[in-house]
């Protein structure tokens, strides 16, 4: 892509940490189709900050997320939002893969036997990268699954959808303000495919346009623009 | 589900009031049964739970939801924790169901939902703040203050994927009961909100009971 400052792909069982700057653009396309793509997210300055999916959630009065939610942090600001998105449901309730289901589910594949194409669970994909940052276990809250829809019945029930899967869906993330992102490209934990999926995701990072009065983000929901109002006071005087 | 509870309050070793407002932090032992007590109705009790022996291992509203395969807590959940240890199992809910999506209010997010001059209105994340402050020895941090459980609210997920507050289907006498499969530090936050119906614009009290 010529607009694309930075291309990457992400393998299937795999994980990956970046720090994107406030103003800058993450463009996740799910090549294959099938692929899930786990997030997580810090204040680079604080890591005390973090995402946070109920305020995400309750604040924008919605279960799932496509264009025009924003993702807020635990402090009434917003690292990101969805400014395109053609997969249309993206969930982050239903948490990662850890390393018991795995072992109960697929047959593992040890990097000793396998080397790159070995199946790594999403908790120890988390765990790993954490570390870097002098994060742990405690700092693991609810990730967002890019590219898996789960919806639930009137009773509760919850559903993974596979047949949701698009080969070349792409969801973009405007960022507004500094980050950290912790990725991973292990199965949703409701994936019912029985041989573990390895799906690879394509990431380019863009320049974004300034925010306008009138961007469709921060006008989506009242809530989205009071807490674009918080991110406007925390960079006052930079 | 409704299933009522055989046990009686004259019979609880432990019981205590807590005014809205207020935190209340104390262990529960494996095998005891603790009761929440919604004394006036609709009223929403924000609770966390940690492995009273390791804190690091805690309530986990995704791998509870998840694994249930449910996103409301009721009798028969059991709620497990981030390693996938079951935790403590509802065995009596007169309300019907119970939230674990919508998390706890905070003074950041009133800001956000409601005012930005909202900021300094009582919220349960502050009682939490300063439980965690005041009560070092149960050696909890920020980063343990983690996605609750809101006892009594009732907030329904729709078919196209929005969150909706409906009104509460608690009422003046309803409980919840859960018995501790591990012993258990119970953080509960009554929670102060006054900008929306949770509390239906009028925190009132809720008891905690403890059978042995």
């Amino acid at each position: 892509m010529s607009d694309s400052l930075y291309t990457t792909t992400l393998p299937g069982s795999a994980h990956w940490s970046l720090r994107v700057r406030r103003g800058m653009q993450l463009r996740f396309t799910d090549l294959q189709g099938g692929a899930n793509l786990a997030v997580l997210m810090y204040n680079p300055e604080a890591l005390l900050e973090r995402y946070n999916a109920p305020d995400t959630l309750k604040g924008q009065h919605t279960f799932k997320l496509t264009r025009g939610n924003c993702l807020y942090s635990d402090m009434g600001r917003v690292f990101a939002s969805i400014v395109e998105d053609n997969f249309g449901w993206h969930e982050t309730v239903c948490g990662t893969l850890s390393e018991k289901t795995l072992q109960q589910k697929y047959p593992v594949r040890s990097y000793q036997d396998h080397h790159n194409q070995w199946t790594l669970s999403g908790e120890h994909s988390f765990l790993t990268e954490l570390a870097k940052y002098g994060l742990t276990e405690r700092d693991m809250a609810a990730n967002l699954n890019l590219f898996s829809k789960v919806a639930a019945a009137d009773d509760g029930s919850l559903q993974f959808d596979p047949e949701a899967a698009s080969p070349g869906a792409s969801v973009t993330l405007r960022f507004e303000m500094d980050t950290l992102v912790i990725l991973h490209t292990c199965p949703h934990p409701l994936n019912p495919a029985t041989d573990y999926p390895m799906k690879p995701v394509q990431i380019d990072m863009l320049k974004a346009d300034p925010v306008s009065d009138d961007d469709y983000c921060k006008n989506f929901r009242p809530e989205n623009g009071r807490a674009f109002e918080n991110n406007r006071l925390y960079h006052l005087g930079l | 589900m409704i299933k009522e509870s055989s046990r009686q309050p004259e019979q609880a070793s432990f019981r205590e009031t807590v005014a809205a407002g207020d935190y209340f932090i104390r262990t529960v032992k494996a095998g005891q049964t603790v009761r929440l007590l919604d004394l006036e109705g609709n009223q929403a009790a924000d609770t966390l739970f940690y492995s009273a022996a390791d804190p690091a291992e805690r309530y986990s509203a995704m791998d509870t939801l998840r694994e249930q395969g449910n996103v409301y807590l009721t009798a028969g959940t059991v709620l497990m924790t981030n390693r996938m240890n079951p935790l403590l199992e509802i065995v009596a809910d007169t309300c019907g169901r119970h939230d674990t999506l919508g998390g706890a209010c905070a003074t950041e997010s009133n800001t956000v939902r409601y005012d930005l001059e909202k900021r300094c209105m009582h919220a349960c994340r502050d009682s939490w703040m300063l439980a965690i402050n005041a009560h070092p020895e149960f050696h909890l941090a920020k980063q343990d203050i983690t996605h609750n459980i809101n006892f009594f609210m009732n907030v329904p997920v729709t078919a196209e994927g929005g969150l909706t507050f409906a009104d509460g289907i608690s009422a003046p006498g309803k409980y919840v009961e859960l018995t501790a499969c591990m012993d258990t530090v119970m953080l509960i936050s009554n929670c102060p909100q006054l900008n929306n119906p949770c509390n239906g614009y009028n925190p009132t009290p809720i008891e905690v009971l403890i059978w042995d």
